[in-house]
């Protein structure tokens, strides 16, 4: 542990900000590369029920 | 045999002086097409002492990279030329569907882009050089590079005008494309130049264009026959 | 060996296959990846130099070594794709466009705001920043002509093409802009390179890298199922997946 308190762990000897300003970012981009897909992926399924409905739909018109 | 060889030997050499000879014919009957690039260079290159200052000094050091991204955006913007008219009037598929290699098509065309494009540039580059007040000593440096890089941006350029021809608004799109591929030429000529105007020696990086010359000779050609038999669809 | 390769370049298996080792990938991702963090934030030695602020390179380094080989990767598939017109070699190549661009942007942040502390400004042409800067561009070009392109067999082939060249480009533009940085501002010290790094530095350094590389193949493959679920949807054995879900 290099650090003897959490007030210090938060304030890096002054570079606090920058530190966790990187690391904010890192786990943004890592949220952001998991959530993406699975949004795509929800839309996609979505839809795709849409669409089965619509040709039940047909099917059962005709 | 030996007349069978010499036939291909003269239908290769053939289909580069026809292609070659038409796409000047064509370009020389639009002088506009020509002259527009031209223009478009030196208004760019009269904007930096409106915008910046006219002093001497500062235009003197700012010189090489001005006249060097300005060239570098004119070829660019003389690239819908390249492919996109020949697309529309169906000579580029005629180019695709022929025989021959169209290896030889595609240095054809690239080396009419250039003599219509980077040498003329070349030609105009000193009287924007005087107005810039480039150190004359520099002047043979800006030619010489010029010269050798204007061909390997003629290349480079090709390969993006073949995968974007037939889309819609593809200029745009062609220069994002392009750009960050032309930023090691800029890199060795703007510094071959600036390393002139302190009579340091050149010819390094005049070696490491005429490298990327050679490479780009050998390699472009393919991704541009790549690229254009994807465009078209073949 | 052949068979293992066709097998490969079939859709359907590899969802099968890659549904089976998503988990155990993940969780070694994330394992990996707090681990790192944890040991990066809290027990690793600060610098002697930049103090604490040298905690950036634990995710510095990785993204940047992650944004290099994803355009490999990319640029190797896309050729696949292009050569042996293997379907799934082209879906995961644009899945890689947009993972690699937004980790080369993460590396662009981080090297930023470490350059704040370590030379007092947000940003500075440093040889390094500026090629993955250049990157960037290279990624944004693949995006932006991937999407201007309606067709998907025509997009996924253009891109290739255009990928391949930026392979070739990539050595050459890395060493032109070296050659540029060191003419314009000779690096007093760079970020990166440092002398005998001490164990409790690099390990946990390494362990970051895997813990990113571990990731990056957790989102390739999810981004590549999905793709495999848009293309193949008319296929029976996908709908027969939509219909489970």
């Amino acid at each position: 542990m290099s650090f003897s308190s959490f007030s210090d762990f938060i304030h890096m000897g002054g570079h606090g900000l920058y530190v966790w300003i990187s690391y904010a970012t890192a786990f943004a981009v890592i949220v952001f590369n998991i959530l993406m897909p699975m949004r795509l992926r929800k839309q996609f399924m979505v839809e795709q029920a849409r669409q089965q409905r619509r040709e039940e739909q047909n099917a059962s018109h005709t | 045999m030996e007349l069978s060889n010499n036939n291909t030997q003269f239908s290769l050499y053939g289909i580069f002086k026809t292609v070659l000879v038409r796409d000047l014919v064509v370009a020389f009957r639009h002088p506009s097409d020509l002259v527009n690039p031209l223009i478009f260079f030196m208004i760019v290159v009269t904007l930096f002492p409106l915008a910046v200052s006219p002093e001497k000094q500062f235009l003197a050091q700012a010189a090489p990279g001005v006249l060097w991204v300005a060239a570098l955006l004119a070829t660019l913007l003389s690239l819908d030329m390249l492919f996109q008219s020949d697309f529309q009037d169906g000579t580029l598929e005629q180019l695709l569907l022929s025989p021959q290699p169209l290896y030889i098509g595609i240095l054809a065309k690239v080396m009419g882009h250039w003599l219509l494009s980077g040498l003329p540039l070349t030609l105009l580059s000193p009287l924007l050089a005087f107005m810039m007040f480039l150190p004359s000593e520099a002047l043979p440096a800006l030619m010489i590079t010029l010269l050798l890089g204007t061909p390997v941006l003629s290349f480079i350029g090709a390969v993006g005008s073949a995968l974007t021809v037939g889309l819609r608004k593809s200029g745009l799109l062609l220069s994002l494309l392009v750009l960050p591929l032309y930023i090691p030429v800029l890199i060795f000529s703007a510094g071959a130049v600036q390393a002139a105007t302190i009579g340091l020696p050149i010819i390094g990086h005049v070696a490491l264009l005429g490298a990327m010359l050679a490479l780009a000779l050998v390699l472009a050609p393919l991704a541009i026959s790549a690229g254009l038999r994807i465009s078209l669809g073949s | 060996m052949w068979t293992w390769f066709h097998r490969l370049g079939s859709p359907r298996w590899f969802y099968n296959i890659s549904g089976r080792w998503l988990p155990w990938l993940s969780v070694a991702a994330a394992i990996l990846i707090i681990t790192g963090t944890v040991w990066a934030l809290a027990f690793a030695p600060q610098d002697y130099q930049q103090g604490n602020s040298f905690r950036i390179i634990y995710i510095h380094v990785p993204s940047a070594l992650l944004a290099q080989s994803c355009y490999m990767i990319m640029a190797v598939a896309g050729a696949i794709g292009l050569i042996w017109k293997m379907k799934l070699a082209d879906m995961a190549a644009k899945s890689c466009a947009s993972i690699g661009a937004s980790f080369t942007l993460l590396a662009l942040v981080t090297g930023a705001v470490w350059g704040k502390p370590t030379w007092g400004t947000w940003w500075v042409w440093d040889a390094r920043l500026t090629s993955m800067l250049i990157l960037f561009f290279l990624y944004l070009g693949i995006v932006a002509l991937h999407s201007a392109i309606s067709d998907r067999d025509q997009a996924a082939k253009a891109t290739a093409v255009l990928a391949l060249v930026g392979l070739v480009n990539i050595p050459i533009i890395k060493y032109s802009v070296e050659w540029w940085n060191t003419l314009h501002q000779p690096a007093t010290f760079t970020l990166t390179e440092k002398p005998a790094m001490p164990a409790e530095m690099w390990v946990p350094l390494l362990i970051m890298v895997l813990g990113f590389y571990c990731f990056f193949t957790v989102v390739l493959i999810m981004r590549t199922r999905f793709e495999i679920l848009v293309r193949e949807w008319r296929t029976s054995w996908v709908k027969e997946i939509l219909a489970k879900s």
